[in-house]
């Protein structure tokens, strides 16, 4: 979706401003959010494309004017609420009121904190022979679906050089369409600056973008 | 960061978001679909154990093992795997990219927040920030700036926009004047922004 999150080359953010000796959490609940967020994770009660996507689904207002971790919070919430896993009431009565969903893997415990700290694969097995080869010129598709993509605006519909292979991996556009992982290749295709931002384009700069093969064509 | 660091949070005047997420969790745990020991847990990792201190060693052995340097640049997974005891466990689609005199890596996830967390810990603020995301795939020399960096013009600066589930870490250019350092200490010169391609390593007058 042409949503606000699509950020790439937009103007009008300011400066980048690095914070001295930043803590890794700012507040105690931003913490409490993160571990949420990797629990429900593990226990696959939603793919992280869907997670991805929800926060896309989020009004450009609300997305711009809140903090990070107050977006996964209301995240989790909303996908909780809506896979029945929990009851608005039970949102506004701050408790629990019914028995628990059976979850797809189980509950989350102390025994799957391993699978919290170690990232799992993303391969998946080749449906077909690759479209592209390393060195291939390609161009990037003009396409603007009102769902989840990976093709950020700023590089569509523009011709670059394939330069890596990633071997085959679960499709986000489907798999946050709930259509499955309808696994693809995945290459690194390299831009040059030009290309993409014009004869001002800052010299010496190539850009490049993991791109999915349903997202290329030959020149 | 320790309770008694954060009173803002605690006591009457508990936060909209505090209580909010209290809630929340209240509410999972009485369920019993998750326990508040494992929250506890992952909270104290991510403060505590995974941070870049991990990705500092995968680069001074990088800089110190030419073999090793070589199977990083090959596939980044298997070779911190090899040292995994070391340094922590990594999982798929990790690829390190090496800065020379000649190119300036730089990583970014214009669409969310992708970050090789694996080997840095959690993003800092900044790289979530609306400014880097949008401007780093534009103008990476005036966000190098912000960073108080300067390249030489010649130098050639390559962003790679994490926008699948590959992280890309840095492997930036060892300073001159360490060869007879030993990996810890090369380690004290790396730090997270020079992982990321926002900073460079330290000077070695800085830290010896």
């Amino acid at each position: 979706m042409d949503g606000v999150h699509d950020m790439g080359g937009m103007d009008g953010f300011g400066k980048v401003e690095p914070e001295p000796n930043e803590p890794v959490f700012h507040h105690r609940w931003e913490g409490r959010v993160l571990a949420m967020s990797r629990a429900i994770g593990v226990f696959r009660a939603w793919t992280i494309d869907t997670s991805r996507h929800a926060i896309e689904l989020m009004s450009p207002a609300f997305y711009l004017s809140r903090p990070y971790y107050e977006k996964w919070f209301v995240r989790n919430q909303n996908l909780l609420i809506e896979r029945g896993l929990i009851d608005a009431d039970e949102v506004e009565a701050g408790r629990a009121l019914r028995p628990a969903k059976n979850l797809p893997r189980g509950p989350f415990s102390l025994d799957d904190i391993d699978k919290v700290t170690k990232r799992g694969s993303f391969y998946r097995p080749a449906q077909g022979p690759a479209k592209f080869k390393i060195g291939d010129r390609v161009r990037t598709k003009n396409i603007h679906p009102s769902t989840h993509t990976r093709l950020p605006r700023y590089a569509r519909g523009h011709v670059g050089i394939v330069e890596r292979l990633h071997g085959t991996h679960a499709f986000p556009d489907s798999v946050a369409a709930g259509r499955g992982d309808d696994p693809q290749w995945l290459y690194t295709v390299r831009f040059e600056a030009q290309e993409l931002w014009g004869s001002e384009a800052e010299p010496k700069l190539k850009v490049s973008i993991e791109a999915f093969e349903p997202y290329l064509e030959h020149v | 960061m320790a309770e008694h660091d954060h009173d803002h949070d605690e006591g009457s005047n508990l936060s909209e978001m505090e209580l909010r997420v209290r809630a929340l969790e209240t509410i999972l745990v009485e369920k019993g679909y998750i326990e508040t020991a494992a929250l506890d847990r992952i909270v104290e990792l991510y403060e505590t154990k995974i941070g870049p201190h991990i990705g500092a060693q995968v680069i001074a052995r990088a800089w110190s093992d030419p073999g090793f340097r070589q199977a990083l640049l090959d596939d980044a997974s298997k070779a911190v795997a090899t040292i995994a005891q070391q340094v922590g466990r990594v999982g798929e689609h990790l690829i390190a990219v090496e800065n020379t005199l000649q190119l300036h890596n730089m990583i970014v996830c214009t669409l969310c927040s992708c970050y090789p967390t694996d080997v840095l810990g959690l993003p800092p603020a900044w790289y979530k920030s609306f400014a880097y995301r949008s401007r780093v795939v534009k103008e990476p020399r005036a966000v190098l700036a912000d960073f108080g960096v300067t390249l030489p013009a010649e130098t050639e600066v390559r962003v790679w926009d994490s926008t699948a589930e590959t992280r890309y870490l840095v492997v930036p250019v060892r300073p001159a004047g360490t060869e007879e350092w030993s990996e810890a200490q090369l380690a004290t010169l790396i730090t997270r922004d020079s992982m990321i391609g926002t900073g460079l390593p330290k000077n070695p007058s800085e830290v010896a």
